[in-house]
């Protein structure tokens, strides 16, 4: 294994070791080396306006991990700089180390984690003539705890767990900001009010004393900026800010973003997996892979002029609109060639025609809420799915588009029998005869479920990891007895050659594969029992953009060979665009408009489904996100659809028009199709 | 809201309450026959002629001859009311008997659990802060034998010990010269002489207990974002701690006050035996031996009513600290 590599910069580690011994000769040095950097050039005597200044510059970082004993770096040598007031995009995969350079200069570096060489120079436009070299602040001093919250603000992927649950809104935001500028408690709540009013809180004093549960997950993220920014940083470092979010949201949030980055002339490091964010957000890229840079420049440069093979790879292995019919993605490495998967034996359907499933008037209410002691209490009954019904032919790949808690995962549950409908029916057609799913009980219930199976989103939680991959394939063949032990055994090789992993992995458990190999154990055993029908809830939304394109190429291959039907759960419309055939898209526990893949997006109907459309980020320069089109209260806010498809007062009813060609919107029955499409 | 939460809360503890005497009165009752059966065969055991007329004539009394239901209403009744029965074997109220004992055994509980909050929490923030270092390990091995002995054996080793290096009787909780004395002064000092043993022997598996778990706890908890998060703002890394990541751990502290009662009295008994302490614990078992019901049954009520209360202060608690059990009933992470 690595050594700790060799120490290229001898002062920082000693520092690093002893940050008392260089305390003294640290100023000079950071002066002549500042002058020698030429970041303090530009600021000579009222120059500063013609050329922007570097506040950030991180200098040959390299960062270290020991884990048991063992030294891994995971920063090697990592330059890049962020100019006052732009936006510096960080891009790479899970594992490329960007969340680590980002801890780094905030001085959060995990206890297994050391900086071993290099500096990061953080200079203050407020006092724009000394640098700081954070890595060389003693850990946990009051130098860098000044710098922390007060002049570098930070935002987080998960703005539920980044907030405490049990503190207030407003309690978490004054303690960031009476830590830095003392000032009285009433001075402070006005302040704090302002700027939860800026972000977009509606009832700012309200606010203030709201907990985080009490939140939707993008209100938690603008509370999040309110916190980070309150104390107007000069840098502000987002890591992944809009990943768990709703595109709806992401573009609101980034939006917000924007503008106040424009209002308090702060710099952004943005840190993100996602080259569309990256396109409409960033003035400066930089690509990491493995811990290096490979490609660093404008975003003109970058996105019109990719040079590194890495970039350019990424760029392909991303979905986008514009697929051609048949267009394959082309993933980042390919995965090694498979041999077709034969083809299984199956009973020819008698009656080509019927769809293999029916839904009609499926509808599913949770009851939410406190029930008290005598049986009272304040009850909400949310209508999770509401009258949905679509068909699914056979050999198709349905895609089912919505925000989360649109009920899409519901429909799919009551379609697995894992939640029981309220009222509708279920109709499974294989062609020979009609069964009607929701009707099934005990062993005829049991005898059905191999013909529907699922892949699940995370590859992780979904595999038991006290079984070899060998028993979680085999698994469901004991379950339903197919077959010998021998032939099963013979069956378990077979799936794996169908899904591209070697033979040899048999006998390894789950934790030893990657993300991707896991999603394709998955889908082994999915496909175990010859399912008819499965369902993929979000089955790629847990992996990297290169691996997502392996996953999504396996899945089109393995229907193609042995015609498969699809039910398609993802809330990424370009995914779904490149795998379905048909797209249902899902708002408020009903689907408010079906049609063929290219109708939707090339003349979608309903205003939720435009919403949708134009909240979709392009890693594409010409085509940057309209953030002031989106709906503040997000797009599945009823109340900014238009009055054709909303339930009106007189209790006009909503039901689906045919526009034609396959091609249904939700919309009043009275509805003029005509002005619908215009 | 809090209000009727707490409200609510009370309200549930009465149900909760009635199964538990019903339940204690029928598990007193299923052995066959009564105190007075079991007197009558021990007398003739012992070659004494038993006055049968005499026994008929308790059973009558005593209401022994009416059905179980009756009893139990009757029982339940008179504990409302303050009378927790007669006790057969001493003749004498119940009330007499255990009155200063009940005060010495909520003031070893009360001690003990004191004593195991004193000493767990520093250790545990300690073990859990410093994961991994020889404090954790050196703290974590202590822990780990005050887990694995058994009560009796410690109180055995203290006993034997306490002999030999100070040559001293640590026996009892009180000297015997005050055993039956009312309060005073000189008895409250020679209490609390004698208290800190059986604290400590009662309170070591409950404190290593909760070292473990808070350690655990907290160093979950120093993995969430939102910790990351307080210190991003700037915190230093004490305050931060004890802001955040403590407070969620002490969830966990506050809803075992409720779960550390019942094991501290039952673990009690057993060294109280030992330590032949003036406490209930040899009581209670005497009494169950004999089949002496109303004093075993007002005992195991008495038992059971301070686990109520414990968990009604630490939901009351809890609801204080949380506001999702507040606002919402129940506390998700």
């Amino acid at each position: 294994m690595a050594l700790p590599s060799p120490v290229r910069h001898p002062h920082t580690a000693k520092a690093f070791l002893d940050p008392l011994a260089r305390r003294k000769p640290l100023a000079r040095r950071n002066f002549q080396r500042l002058v020698a950097s030429g970041l303090v050039t530009g600021v000579v005597k009222g120059q500063a306006s013609f050329r922007v200044m570097d506040i950030l510059r991180v200098k040959d970082l390299q960062i270290a991990f020991t884990v048991h004993g063992l030294a891994r770096d995971v920063v090697k040598g990592v330059s890049l700089r962020v100019p006052a007031g732009k936006t510096v995009a960080l891009v790479g995969e899970s594992g490329s180390g960007k969340s680590v350079i980002s801890q780094a200069i905030m001085g959060l570096l995990p206890r297994s984690g050391a900086i071993t060489g290099g500096e990061i120079l953080f200079r203050d436009p407020a006092a724009p003539e000394t640098a700081v070299d954070i890595a060389g602040l003693p850990a946990e001093g009051p130098g860098i705890r000044a710098l922390r919250g007060g002049r570098i603000g930070m935002i987080f992927q998960e703005p539920m767990s980044s907030l405490s649950p049990v503190h207030t809104i407003g309690n978490q935001i004054e303690e960031a900001l009476l830590l830095h500028r003392p000032m009285s408690r009433k001075q402070a709540r006005e302040q704090i009010e302002a700027m939860l009013k800026r972000v977009g809180f509606k009832d700012p004093p309200r606010a203030f004393g709201a907990y985080p549960f009490e939140l939707s997950g993008g209100l938690r993220q603008r509370a999040m900026l309110a916190m980070a920014l309150i104390c107007r940083p000069a840098l502000l470092i987002a890591d992944e800010p809009t990943t768990a979010l709703d595109v709806t949201i992401q573009a609101q949030v980034l939006d917000l973003m924007r503008d106040l980055q424009a209002e308090m002339g702060m710099a952004i490091l943005l840190i993100t997996h996602d080259l569309g964010v990256v396109a409409n957000m960033a003035d400066e890229v930089v690509v990491i892979f493995h811990g290096e840079i490979m490609e660093r420049g404008t975003a003109e440069d970058v996105f019109r002029r990719p040079r590194h093979p890495y970039l350019k790879a990424l760029l392909k292995a991303s979905p986008h609109f514009d697929m051609q019919e048949g267009e394959r993605l082309v993933a980042l490495r390919e995965a090694k060639p498979r041999p077709k998967a034969e083809i299984r034996a199956r009973p020819e359907p008698a009656a080509q025609d019927a769809p293999l499933l029916r839904v009609r008037g499926l509808s599913k209410t949770y009851v939410t809420g406190s029930r008290s002691f005598f049986g009272k209490g304040t009850l909400n009954a949310v209508k999770a799915v509401d009258d949905v019904s679509f068909d699914i032919c056979r050999g198709e790949c349905l895609g089912l588009v919505g925000e989360s808690g649109c009920g899409k995962t519901t429909v799919s549950k009551i379609i697995m029998r894992a939640v029981s409908a309220d009222s509708g029916e279920v109709i499974f057609d294989d062609g020979r005869g009609r069964t009607d799913l929701l009707a099934l009980r005990g062993e005829a219930l049991r005898a059905f479920r191999p013909r529907v199976q699922m892949i699940f989103q995370d590859p992780v939680s979904s595999l038991s990891p006290r079984m070899t991959v060998k028993n979680i394939l085999r698994e469901p063949l004991i379950i339903h007895e197919r077959g010998e032990s021998a032939a099963q055994n013979e069956r378990v090789k077979q799936l794996m050659q169908d899904v591209g992993l070697d033979i040899r992995f048999l006998n390894r458990y789950p934790h030893s594969f990657s993300g991707g190999q896991r999603q394709r154990i998955g889908i082994a055993r999915a496909l175990a029992l010859d399912p008819e029908l499965i369902i993929c809830d979000e089955p790629v939304s847990a992996l990297d953009v290169s691996v997502q394109a392996q996953i999504l190429n396996l899945l089109k291959d393995l229907q193609a060979e042995r015609g498969l039907t699809f039910l398609f759960i993802s809330h990424n419309l370009a995914v779904v665009n490149y795998m379905a055939d048909r797209i249902a898209v899902m708002a408020n526990g009903r689907i408010v408009e079906i049609a063929p893949r290219h109708r939707i997006f090339a003349a979608p109907v309903h205003p939720y489904t435009k919403a949708l459309l134009r909240s979709v980020p392009f890693a594409d320069l010409d085509r940057k996100l309209d953030f002031k089109l989106t709906a503040p209260g997000g797009a599945s806010d009823e109340r900014h659809w238009d009055a054709a498809f909303r339930h009106g007062e007189d209790g006009g009813g909503l039901s689906h028009l045919p526009l034609g060609s396959g091609h249904y919107v939700l919309a009043r029955a009275d509805a003029d199709v005509k002005e619908l499409v215009s | 809201m809090l209000l009727r939460y707490i409200l609510k809360r009370i309200l549930i503890m009465i149900p909760t309450l009635i199964v538990t005497s019903a339940l204690i009165f029928t598990v007193i009752n299923l052995p066959d026959g009564d105190y007075f059966e079991t007197l009558a065969a021990e007398m003739q055991a012992q070659g004494e002629k038993a006055d049968m007329s005499r026994i008929e004539f308790l059973k009558k009394e005593y209401g022994f001859d009416r059905p179980p239901v009756e009893r139990y209403v009757r029982w339940v009744a008179g504990l409302l009311h303050g009378d927790m029965g007669y006790s057969f074997e001493y003749q004498r109220p119940v009330r007499e008997i255990v009155g200063d004992r009940l005060m010495l055994t909520m003031l070893v509980s009360f001690a003990t659990i004191v004593f195991t909050w004193i000493v767990a929490f520093p250790i545990g923030i300690y073990s859990a802060t410093h994961q991994y270092s020889w404090g954790d390990y050196g703290l974590t091995f202590i822990g780990l034998i005050g887990l694995a002995i058994p009560h009796f054996l410690l109180a055995l080793v203290f006993m034997y010990f306490a002999n030999v290096w100070f040559g001293t009787s640590i026996g009892g909780l009180v000297d015997p010269a005050y055993l039956n004395q009312p309060m005073s002064w000189a008895k409250l000092v020679s209490v609390l002489e004698h208290l800190w043993i059986p604290v400590i022997i009662i309170g070591a598996g409950g404190t290593a207990g909760m070292i473990r778990a808070l350690r655990a706890n907290l160093l979950e908890e120093l993995q969430k974002q939102y910790y990351v998060t307080a210190r991003a703002k700037g915190l230093p890394p004490g305050k931060a701690l004890r802001k955040y990541p403590l407070r969620m751990s002490l969830n966990f502290f506050i809803s075992d006050i409720g779960d550390i009662l019942p094991s501290i009295v039952s673990g009690a008994e057993v060294v109280a035996i030992v330590l032949s302490l003036q406490t209930t614990g040899p009581l209670l078992i005497r009494a169950l031996q004999s089949q002496d019901m109303y004093l075993a049954g007002s005992f195991l009520m008495f038992l059971s009513f301070l686990t109520v209360i414990g968990v009604l202060i630490s939901d009351i608690a809890l609801a204080i600290l949380d506001p999702r059990i507040r606002l919402q009933g129940t506390a998700t992470k």
